[in-house]
């Protein structure tokens, strides 16, 4: 994918089998890249399922970061050899001394076990594939028991359909065979079978502990799901393999074309990236601020944050997405019980308990950013687990955190307030009770879906200040006063008012202005069509879209009031 | 003549307009609006189509009145041969520019070539605009003897810091001087002001007033400042080396004008235009010229970059004088564009023309272009900027706050 290279991490997990002679033996060496950051856990988690060893690469410029350690936990856990490797060696600013210290700290050893690379230059390459060869055992499995072969991934191909990459744990499968999915019982014939080496190569058939693709012709990805075994339907196991945690959208945001006639391209578009990525949910939604668009669920931000672009850049999409938000399990006072994805449909009424998702972060950092960083987990109603240090100048601090309060800007704050040093992972841990309410936003009276916000009870009220005060800079004077308020159910919070506008007329219309005057109130006409309406009250839509983009706050263009 | 010349349809060579814009002449009057594009400097807010002697070469001064010559017979003919029934002259009037930058004997002659072609009306109103520092008396009598009987100063502002941001070179305590000579002359006075000038105060703009009013003129335009792209002013603001005008502020000075020509004796008429009453009279001397554009007669205009309407047809000639001149010595209509409105767009022209004027708008023109026309009308009485009495009696008549937001309104009535 572009947006993989243009922004230097990996997305979708990579598997490759590339053959390697060591001590006059020929091996043959089957990997899978990773994803690294925390919003593809469960990539990472099913790779590494499928492996015997990890190579635990550390940019030997930067160091250890929060999420390398919530990657090699999920190596530890899973039983894994360990190889740790410092990459990037030949950077200028690499220090792999300092690194190698640190890895050893963290994982045991000697920091001379720490493998120096570079990618980029081959320099220790052959080193490392020797020591995988020695060190990585070889894969355990029975090649004469029933197939059993774990899919690790699907991606939809629009040529050749959904391709599933699969580790062969048991036996063999080999092409023109029926296979069968052990989950849904489905049957699909082999069309194909092969290895990535790294460009996809058809074989005569996959083995014990070969990883490779498959081919049947099924068009959708949800068919051949992430974690499934696949067997053989004429001689069939009769065990699964354990398969993988289905993962769950932890974030919610509303995605709306710009231009209101791009709803169909959007929904065909959200189609076509569900059948890569069966993590993304979404459903219609409208709102009165933005229209027809979709409410859609994502692991994480960067998740979403990918999404949205991919849609832009492969759909050539104007999107605007809705600020992110958590699911909070609400109990009423009657005992019914409400999952809300959207600040807008928090109920009303007598209200006995919410619950909110808490995560652990892991927030690793320079020393001398520890007080900052302390403070800004303090305001977003952090509670600190533990701080340890993790080499002479460098520091681990681990939070409970409501994934509320980190989804919206923690990350850009964390990095402005650490000269960008600092890293963040986290995993949810659950459920909490929370003492949240819903601030609404109402102009001239009129609610406008697209700002309720769901917020502790000590920060309603500067989240109602902060966005009144926003959209009376965005929205444009009208012909009489308008009106904003931020409201906790019928208790307003926070008031501005846009004053009413008081001029607007051209001073001269004689003869030679007449034609020009018309053409202009002409175009102008045109400009109204994009306006929303709230009320009585026109909104330009970009005033909505500049008020839900985070940075507006900063500097942007501001409207002389 | 602000501006950039419209996108239109070619104009014929000749000329010639379709038959369909005799339909109604018997109930429009005939106006003529003579274009003298010579300054002595080019203001620094100007964009309109003028030139400093510098600036023009091909087309003298000297020859200037004999082109505009050829355009006035060029004009007859073709109203002629368009088969309108001749019809005398109800206005004239010679804008610019500078009209007062060529001799008065040059006006004079224009002017006379226009009775000859066309005849004027009884009382026909022929108003010259005139530098506060162009005329002497001598001047004046000279105009008046040839057939003028207004004249209109472009006074701008009584503060010389405010004339300096406005690139004016006149000097203020010459009004006095020059609006007494027109009216020893037997000329109508009216005088231009602008306000909202950058880093004007509202102290500035009352001294302003105070003093157009101490002339005693028959008839006063209050303009706000419009910053037009292109000009020297609107790069001045987007450099930042003069302050944006503020709207508030501008509503301030305009509320100001009116409240304090209204003490005067002054009766506001249009958007910008006040004009005092004439003596013993229920009339007021407001510009029947000025008028003729809002109710939608016809018009010629006469030289570079002048626009004309006749029964519905626009057209507006080319831009540059000595192009203009070009064409009228080879006997090709000036014309650099035309359009030809179909009955719907005159019919909201009509409504963002008629709004403007104290008369105001019949109620029912509003609602042939858009069936929600009442409703609309009922949130403008509720938010205070619209006559209800006069409403209620089917014309449409702005309220002082209402008439700094026509062009709102306007939108409004005409989104469908």
């Amino acid at each position: 994918m572009d947006i993989e290279r243009e922004r230097g991490i990996t997305i979708k997990s990579q598997a490759v089998r590339m053959p390697w002679e060591s001590d006059g033996k020929t091996y043959a060496l089957n990997m899978i890249d990773t994803p690294g950051h925390v919003d593809f856990t469960y990539e990472v988690s099913r790779s590494l399922a499928a492996c015997e060893g990890a190579v635990l690469l550390v940019d030997a410029a930067q160091g250890i970061e929060a999420q390398t350690l919530a990657n090699l936990y999920l190596a530890m856990e899973n039983d894994l050899q360990i190889i740790p490797v410092l990459n990037k060696i030949d950077l200028p600013a690499a220090q792999p001394e300092k690194y190698a210290e640190e890895l050893a700290n963290l994982i045991g050893g000697n920091p001379e076990d720490c493998l120096r690379v570079s990618g980029k230059t081959g320099i220790g390459v052959d080193e490392l594939l020797d020591k995988i060869v020695a060190t990585v055992p070889h894969p355990i499995g029975d090649p004469n028991a029933p197939a059993r072969a774990m899919i690790f991934d699907s991606v939809y191909d629009s040529y050749r359909g959904v391709i599933t990459y699969v580790r062969m744990i048991d036996g063999n499968l080999s092409p023109r065979e029926k296979i069968q999915m052990m989950s849904t019982r489905a049957v699909h014939e082999l069309l194909e079978i092969g290895v990535s080496s790294p460009e996809p190569e058809p074989t005569k058939g996959l083995g014990v502990g070969e990883v490779g693709y498959l081919i049947t012709g099924v068009k959708d990805v949800r068919q051949s799901k992430v974690g499934d075994t696949i067997t053989n339907q004429g001689k069939p196991a009769t065990e699964a393999l354990k398969g993988y945690k289905e993962p769950l959208p932890m974030v919610y945001s509303g995605i709306y074309p710009i231009d209101g006639s791009d709803y169909p391209v959007l929904r065909e578009a959200l189609d076509k990236l569900k059948l890569s990525d069966a993590a993304l949910v979404y459903e219609p939604e409208t709102s009165v601020a933005l229209g027809f668009g979709f409410r859609c669920g994502f692991l994480g931000l960067l998740h979403l944050e990918i999404i949205t672009e991919r849609l832009e850049r492969e759909f050539g999409l104007d999107l605007i997405a809705t600020a992110p938000s958590v699911v909070y399990e609400v109990t009423m006072d009657d005992g019914k019980e409400i999952t809300v994805t959207n600040p807008s449909e928090f109920p009303g009424g007598k209200i006995k308990q919410v619950l909110e998702p808490m995560v652990k972060a892991t927030i690793l950092l320079p020393k001398d950013y520890t007080g900052t960083v302390m403070e800004l987990c303090q305001t977003r109603r952090g509670t600190m687990i533990d701080m340890q240090y993790l080499g002479e100048d460098r520091v681990q601090l681990r939070y409970t955190l409501p994934l509320a309060e980190i989804v919206f800007d923690f990350f850009d704050q964390l990095k402005s307030k650490t000269a960008g040093y600092a890293s963040l992972d986290y995993e949810e841990t659950g459920l909490e009770k929370g003492d949240l309410v819903k601030v609404d936003l109402l102009l001239q009276g009129e609610q406008v879906d697209a700002f309720s916000a769901i917020v502790h009870k000590d920060k309603a009220y500067a989240y109602g200040v902060m966005i009144t005060g926003k959209l009376r800079e965005l929205i444009p004077r009208q012909q009489f006063e308008v009106p904003i308020q931020a409201a906790i159910g019928a208790r307003i919070i926070a008031r501005e008012s846009i004053r009413a506008m008081r001029k607007d007329v051209l001073a001269k219309c004689y003869g030679g202005d007449i034609s020009r005057k018309r053409k202009l109130l002409e175009k102008q006409k045109e400009g109204k069509k994009r306006m929303k309406m709230v009320g009585r009250v026109e909104v330009p839509q970009e005033a909505f879209i500049a008020a839900l983009s985070s940075d507006s706050e900063k500097k942007g263009e501001k409207k002389g009031k | 003549m602000a501006g950039p010349l419209p996108i239109g349809d070619p104009a014929p060579a000749d000329g010639k307009l379709a038959p369909s814009v005799k339909i109604g002449s018997e109930t429009r009057t005939l106006h003529a609006y003579v274009h003298i594009p010579f300054c002595k400097v080019r203001c620094g807010y100007c964009d309109f189509n003028t030139y400093t002697a510098s600036e023009l070469e091909g087309a003298k001064q000297s020859d200037y009145a004999d082109i505009l010559i050829s355009e006035i017979n060029f004009s007859r003919s073709v109203l002629e041969s368009s088969g309108i029934p001749s019809r005398k002259l109800s206005t004239v009037f010679f804008g610019g520019g500078t009209p007062t930058q060529l001799p008065a004997a040059d006006l004079v002659r224009i002017l006379q070539s226009l009775k000859t072609s066309f005849e004027f009306e009884v009382n026909a109103e022929v108003t010259t605009e005139a530098n506060p520092d162009t005329v002497e008396y001598e001047y004046l009598l000279e105009l008046k003897a040839g057939g003028f009987n207004r004249i209109s100063f472009g006074m701008q502002s009584a503060i010389p810091e405010v004339l300096a941001t406005l690139e004016r070179t006149h000097n203020p305590q010459n009004l006095p001087v020059v609006v007494a000579a027109a009216k020893a002359a037997g000329l109508k006075t009216s005088v231009d002001l602008i306000y909202g000038a950058p880093a004007e105060t509202i102290q500035q703009w009352q001294a302003s007033l105070e003093a157009a009013i101490a002339l005693e003129p028959d008839h006063i335009s209050a303009y706000s400042l419009i910053v037009e792209e292109g000009t020297k002013l609107a790069r001045q603001i987007k450099s930042g080396e003069l302050p944006e005008p503020d709207e508030d502020l501008q509503a301030d000075k305009y509320e100001l004008a009116d409240e304090l020509l209204k003490n005067a004796g002054f009766v506001w008429y249009e958007v910008s235009n006040w004009a005092k009453q004439v003596d013993g009279s229920e009339s007021i001397n407001s510009s029947a010229h000025n008028i003729s554009y809002w109710n939608s007669q016809d018009w010629w205009g006469y030289g570079p970059g002048a626009h004309s309407h006749v029964g519905g047809t626009r057209w507006w000639n080319v831009k540059h004088p000595t192009t203009y001149a070009a064409k009228l010595a080879s006997k090709v209509s000036p014309a650099a564009g035309r359009e030809t409105l179909s009955d719907k767009t005159r019919l909201e022209e009509r409504i963002l023309l008629e709004i403007r004027v104290s008369k105001g708008l019949p109620i029912e023109l509003a609602k042939l272009v858009n069936h929600e026309a009442a409703n609309l009308i009922a949130g403008f009485i509720a938010d205070g900027l619209v006559d209800p009495r006069a409403a209620i009696g089917g014309v449409l008549k702005l309220t002082l706050k209402g008439r700094l937001l026509a062009d709102s309104l306007v939108r409004q009535l005409l989104s469908d």
